[in-house]
């Protein structure tokens, strides 16, 4: 588990990093810490896998890439991690998670995203993806997005913390 | 517009951000570039909407708990229902999708009663009930997208 400091860290480097020439010095006295224990916190929260990635969020949409898949397949139990960790190489996929069935109505089990500048881009891709991982034969849907009500990436606050995507 | 030195940016350093006292001086130097260029860059990127932010990438279910839920909704109430589930602030992203289900979003928590308390309120104020998928293997690890960013 993490402690209250790493969280209120946590919390307070999702609002951003400022951009000044200090910023970590910045984000510590926001919540009382110095500039090297900000630093040395954050270094460790990396190495542990709490923080996954740390850089530049950018905005797919804004910079052409509008269209947006969510490809699902259902694949037998005992074949769907080693797909997963196929599909998960390829360069264009940007999320591959398995996730449960929901009974007869949503039979799928493996989700992955893919976003392109087009929906044409975006089928050649998929058409690439299910060559190179075999998943022809198995069941699947394209979910294309349409409109974006909300997206707020992951904002953590103290009694709410986020994820990736889900 | 884009400049040469925004496209370094958004490509390079969506990992791996330095942690150093001066990362936008180290950025610089790496670039050939002056920290005063590197910062009002980014700055720019923030102005024109093409960067979230400048953060953390945290895995899902590693702090708290969330889940990807859908629901099933008749066009003619999905902006309604929408803005019903977009007010809730555990949902941090909510997508219409081409599908039956046709709208899907990530509801994040900090415990598993929390979130089923967030997800059973959603069912009673739209009237839909709600289809939870919450994440069971990860297959990713790096969450960094190459982008293409010739003009086109």
């Amino acid at each position: 588990m993490i402690d209250t400091l790493d969280q209120r860290l946590l919390s307070a480097i999702q609002q951003g990093l400022p951009m000044s020439p200090r910023p970590y010095a910045e984000l510590g006295a926001q919540i009382g810490l110095s500039e090297s224990e900000v630093l040395a916190r954050l270094t460790a929260l990396k190495q542990d896998g709490l923080i996954k990635r740390l850089g530049v969020i950018v905005k797919h949409r804004q910079l052409g890439y509008r269209a947006n898949a969510m490809v699902v397949w259902d694949i037998p139990d005992e074949q769907v991690q080693h797909i997963g960790q196929m599909i998960s190489r390829l360069e264009f996929v940007n999320l591959c998670y398995r996730r449960p069935r929901h009974g007869a109505t949503w039979p799928y089990n493996l989700f992955c995203m893919i976003h392109g500048k087009s929906k044409e881009t975006v089928l050649q891709q998929l058409a690439l993806l299910e060559q190179a991982c075999h998943t022809q034969a198995f069941p699947k849907q394209v979910l294309f997005s349409r409109r974006c009500f909300k997206q707020r990436g992951a904002i953590y606050t103290k009694s709410e913390p986020a994820t990736a995507h889900g | 517009m884009l400049t040469p030195l925004h496209k370094r940016l958004l490509n390079d350093y969506q990992r791996d951000f330095p942690l150093s006292p001066t990362p936008y001086q180290d950025i610089a130097l790496e670039l050939g570039v002056s920290e005063e260029d590197v910062i009002d860059a980014f700055v720019e990127l923030d102005e024109q909407d093409v960067i979230t932010r400048i953060g953390p990438v945290i895995p899902p279910n590693r702090i708290g708990v969330s889940t990807l839920a859908a629901i099933a909704v008749p066009e003619t109430e999905l902006e309604a229902v929408a803005q019903i589930i977009s007010a809730y602030p555990e949902v941090n992203h909510n997508y219409e999708r081409e599908h039956r289900f046709n709208l899907w979003f990530v509801v994040i928590a900090a415990d598993a009663q929390h979130l089923a308390q967030v997800l059973a309120d959603i069912e009673q104020q739209t009237g839909y009930p709600v289809m939870s998928l919450p994440l069971m293997e990860d297959y990713f690890i790096d969450l960094s997208f190459k982008l293409d960013l010739h003009d086109d």
